[in-house]
């Protein structure tokens, strides 16, 4: 620490930091632009000027940036120097020289940092007399909006999208007063992250279009802090509510896991909750009923027979858990396919036993050398693709560390490493996203990834089984071996239990971190949970152990075969469904109640790094929409925190759980925590034309949280931050207010416990079961999954801006003599699927692709063995 | 004694005065145009809403009586889906008016608004937008906001130069 005199007073700022960084720490009001805690300095946008004295006696002092400077022990600056003050005033009047008169009708009003900034600086009335400059606009797709009349050139759009995201189609063009931000033509912004420049962009050029097409200011959306449940990492989120539709999600800072950006399936996948195929009212035989005679039938039903339910890795904890304690636990089945289930045992298991704990999301971005295993990263867990773009970096950066330029002066460091990436090896089954930034990549079938991961551990450490010779394994073994923090990815991805046990091999030989992935927001919550898998459930019901089939929020022909899931249904008497969307079950169903999504419900997920997290219910439904938890609940659970005291009781190991959030009991000064603004408007009159007569705002018993504007709003702890906002600070840019230190963690800490942690008395011997060589066989191709990241998701589907982009039953085959295009028929064990050809040269000979996640495909068990038929 | 016979007798010479009472409602006041009564919704100069839908009047309302929803015609020209006054709430403090940066929404000197159910006090954007450009007559937001809308192209607002070809290297 440094002691840093700021307008004669002294502050303790982090030395090897800047003093813009130092000042924002300190809580002190400094504007800026081109500055971004995640991108560092480059000193472009001259905004955040500040006197620099010599000594105390120098009156006289310079104009630094402060993004520029040093906070070096002994500096003496001045914030409100008049000619700094006026500096700075000058610096916004020529931003907003060409800015248009557009707040009315832009977005970003409301929550603008230029709008922020200028207030900040007192500039406040326009003096120049010429014409504005203009830009035609570009179509970006159906999840950013481009409005480039706007911006105000400080390059942080490209700075993110190219050198922090890896994207290479939006750039700077043209020259002088007419730099143009955008891509070479129009179209869909190719970058998996590219939602995070709404963030990014301090106005309105670039802004999310899923919200402008139900467009509510800031200030009138009712927040409550969420989890991203699109994939297993558990992103945190804020989402916006107003009249009793979800708006949009906004990303909320986590030190550990997402940090200051979210991959664009999550923060556009939140349309599902608006979809015209939301399941709203009860529906008893197809006809819609009251949810008390809805809940009487379910009543009766277990009354009378004998249950069982099939639980899901997308529901909740609580859910999960209510439908367990309603059928009792030997009747509850985890809902997830035995090769699902086997696999993410597997990796709680290895993760268990260590040796190395797996890290956060902010861990692997320090990583310096990564080995992945069978894993397409950035379509299965892409906010983990963007921490592996930080993490090559790493090794590099030792170079500028020896030349001595500061890690937070982006410029610098990046013209010091120029393109060197440190190293980054990536197995998969075909080409990723992230080969382009990897060391070396190595494509084949699943078994001959593991045997590289052996082959690998082997070099590593000789007590490991050995294989021979496997081409890459010694020069990966030897990255990994002088890496100072090694990391290794896997996953179920492949349904390869030998790739996960390679991957526990290597790890064990180097010591180093071991992530792997999930491929649903609460897979790892419902294996902890420790209840049989789907088949478990087709067998009882075969053998006439049950009457009535419970089913929570899962499409089994998503699981498992067509047919087998046909017989299920039809050899159960009543089959209840609980869900959000419409599906071929919801049809088949005898009682379909409305099940509340994040949006409508609380809830916990423990995300693939063992991280329990909740969520809050935004806003309260009009129509029967409730947590699934509360249309199983107990007699005796009155709200959220019976049932987590129940499921901490009956489940030991989820006892934990518990501790991800407040209960509802907390307050602040006394009050509860609001949803709304302070602002928030329209209240008297938004449902007047129902009835004139206000309604009482709704309790809410389950979360510390108000479903209202009054409350204690001051800075709440991590778990329960609705919305960043803080005097003067209205855009996303409020996060510096609510971290220790700018880019460090939340005040109070980060949010989430770890359920998973490995144990040092667990010691583990290697994993041996050495796969043999992949051999094509004539005739016939191993068909595997192909991740996409717009696709391969089920609700996310749904969101009209996602299914725009989302990928389409296909059959992915290395050109042979099929062509691209061509109608063919594919036959495997699980059925026969008639699906257009698309050539991908990078899939290994004898391997074809079809898919994940994508109907009608998703219920047949991969990797299997198929023949492609020409339809003549 | 001497002042109660004072008062009768100045109470009597009223008797002789100028009447001040007005015979509402056969008489109607004079009431000024800024005075603040009736909310309206005005068009602009060539007949289009002129409201934008940007939330400020809302926000700015002290009771929260105004809700209103934001929407897009095919063009990109933004208007209100719906908006709607519960004047059972409304204080006419004016400050819709102030917030307002397209005059869209103004106060007019009409203050005769008396139901018999609290329900009649709801208006609907049909109830309030009227025909007219009310107290501005010249201003039309769009004319100077940089967004494109029909009819209005990039470069083709007031102080706005042609838009930037990007493509072209010269200084």
């Amino acid at each position: 620490m440094a002691t840093v005199y700021v307008d004669g007073q002294s502050y303790q700022m982090n030395a090897d930091e800047n003093l813009l960084h130092g000042c924002l720490s300190a809580g002190l009001n400094l504007p800026y632009f081109c500055w971004h805690p995640a991108l560092g300095s480059v000193g472009a946008c001259r905004q955040c000027a500040v006197t620099q004295f010599k000594d105390e006696h120098d009156t006289h002092g310079k104009l630094v940036m402060a993004c520029m400077t040093p906070a070096a022990e002994g500096t003496r600056i001045a914030i409100q120097d008049p000619e700094t003050v006026a500096f700075r005033a000058a610096i916004i009047e020529g931003l907003m020289l060409n800015h248009p008169h557009d707040c009315p009708v832009c977005d970003e009003g409301g929550e603008c940092h230029l709008q922020d900034m200028t207030v900040m600086t007192g500039h406040d009335y326009r003096r120049y007399e010429f014409d504005k400059r203009t830009f035609h606009n570009q179509n970006l797709g159906p999840l950013v909006n481009h409005e480039m009349n706007r911006c105000i050139q400080c390059y942080r759009c490209v700075r993110y999208y190219r050198d922090y995201a890896g994207g290479r189609d939006l750039n700077a063009f043209a020259l002088r007063n007419t730099v143009f931000f955008g891509r070479q033509a129009d179209g869909v912004l190719e970058n998996e992250f590219s939602g995070n420049l709404v963030e990014v962009c301090p106005t309105g050029v670039f802004t999310d279009k899923t919200l402008k097409r139900h467009y509510t200011r800031k200030w009138d959306q009712q927040f409550a802090p969420s989890i991203c449940g699109q994939c297993g990492l558990g992103c945190n989120t804020d989402v916006g509510e107003h009249a009793g539709t979800v708006r949009r999600i906004l990303n909320r800072y986590n030190h550990d896991v997402n940090g200051y950006f979210l991959c664009d399936r999550g923060r556009f996948g939140y349309e599902f909750t608006n979809s015209p195929h939301r399941i709203r009212e009860p529906l008893l035989k197809g006809q819609m009923v009251s949810a008390d005679k809805a809940r009487r039938h379910l009543r009766d039903l277990l009354a009378s027979g004998t249950a069982i339910g099939i639980g899901s890795p997308r529901a909740s904890l609580e859910s999960n858990f209510a439908l367990r304690t309603l059928v009792g636990p030997n009747r509850f089945y985890s809902g997830m396919s035995d090769t699902d289930a086997k696999l993410v045992a597997l990796m709680i298991d290895v993760l268990r036993h260590g040796p190395m704990r797996t890290p956060t999301l902010h861990e692997v971005e320090a990583c310096d050398a990564v080995l992945v295993l069978g894993e397409d990263v950035t379509n299965v867990a892409p906010r983990l693709a963007l921490a592996l773009r930080q993490s090559v970096r790493q090794q590099p950066i030792e170079i500028a560390k020896t030349l001595k330029i500061p890690l937070w002066m982006d410029h610098g460091v990046r013209d010091a490493i120029q393109d060197k990436k440190g190293p980054l090896y990536i197995a998969t089954p075909y080409a990723t996203r992230l080969d382009e930034i990897a060391t070396a990549t190595f494509h084949a079938a699943p078994d001959d990834i593991a045997r590289l991961g052996f082959a690998v551990a082997h070099a590593l450490d000789p007590q490991a089984p050995s294989l021979g010779d496997v081409p890459l394994a010694s020069e990966i073994a030897r990255a990994l071996k002088h890496a100072k923090k090694p990391l290794v990815i896997a996953g179920p991805s492949c349904y390869s239990e030998a790739i996960i046990q390679a991957a526990a091999n290597v790890a064990m030989a180097v010591g180093a971190q071991l992530m792997v992935t999930a491929p649903e927001c609460n897979t790892m919550g419902t294996s902890l949970m420790g209840a049989n898998p789907l088949s478990a459930a087709f067998q009882a019901v075969k053998d006439g152990n049950a009457d009535t089939l419970i089913i929570l929020e899962n499409d089994l022909y998503r699981r498992a075969p067509r047919a087998d899931v046909d017989a299920l249904l039809n050899a159960t008497a009543h089959v209840i469904v609980l869900d959000h969307l419409v599906n071929s079950m919801s049809g088949k169903a005898e009682l379909v109640l409305p099940a509340g999504t994040f949006a409508e419900s609380d809830g916990t997920y423990i995300s693939s790094e063992g991280r329990a997290q909740r969520f809050f219910q935004v806003f309260v439904p009009s129509s029967d929409i409730q947590a699934s938890w509360r249309w199983l609940t107990q007699p005796s659970w009155h709200s959220l925190d019976d049932v987590l005291a129940a499921m901490a009781t009956a489940l030991p190991q989820l006892a934990r759980a518990r501790e991800a959030a407040p209960s509802a009991t907390f307050r602040m000064a006394g009050a509860k925590v609001p949803r709304s603004s302070h602002r928030a408007s329209g209240r008297t009159a938004v449902l007047a034309n129902i009835n004139v007569s206000e309604p009482k705002p709704p309790d809410d018993p389950d979360s510390p949280l108000s479903f209202s504007m009054e409350g204690a709003s001051n800075h709440p702890p991590g778990a329960l931050i609705p919305f960043m906002w803080s005097p003067g600070w209205n855009s996303i840019q409020a996060t510096n207010t609510y971290q220790k230190e700018i880019g460090g963690p939340l005040r109070g800490g980060d949010p989430g416990v770890r359920m998973v942690e490995p144990s040092p008395s667990n010691g583990q011997s290697y994993f041996s079961g050495i796969p043999s060589v992949f051999e094509p066989r004539e005739g016939e191709w191993l068909l595997v999954p192909m991740y996409y990241i717009f696709g391969s998701d089920e609700l996310s589907c749904s969101a009209p801006g996602i299914a725009e982009l989302a990928t389409t039953p296909h059959v992915a085959v290395n050109a042979g003599d099929l062509m691209d295009g061509e109608e063919v028929e594919v036959r495997c064990a699980d059925g026969m699927f008639r699906l257009p050809v698309r050539i991908r040269t990078d899939l290994p000979r004898g391997m074809a692709g079809l898919p994940a996640g994508v109907l009608p495909l998703a219920g047949c068990g991969l990797p299997a063995w198929s023949t492609i038929v020409r339809i003549t | 004694m001497l002042s109660i016979l004072q008062s009768i007798w100045h109470v009597f010479l009223h008797t002789f005065q100028k009447r001040v009472t007005v015979q509402y409602p056969e008489e109607k006041p004079y009431l000024a145009p800024r005075y603040r009564g009736r909310i309206i919704l005005s068009r602009d100069p060539d007949g289009g809403e002129r409201c934008v839908a940007c939330y400020l009047c809302a926000v700015a309302c002290p009771v929260s009586c105004i809700a209103l929803q934001a929407t897009e015609d095919e063009h990109g020209r933004r208007y209100p889906e719906f908006f709607r006054i519960n004047f059972s709430r409304c204080i006419y403090c004016g400050y819709c008016e102030e917030a307002c940066p397209t005059y869209a929404i103004q106060l007019t000197p009409d203050f005769e608004m008396g139901e018999f159910h609290r329900q009649n006090l709801v208006y609907e954007k049909e109830d309030l937008l009227i025909n007219g450009p009310g107290k501005y007559p010249g201003y039309n937001y769009w004319r100077v906001a940089g967004v494109q809308i029909g009819g209005k192209n990039k470069g083709q607002a007031e102080h706005e130069v042609a838009p930037v070809d990007i493509h072209s290297l010269l200084p």
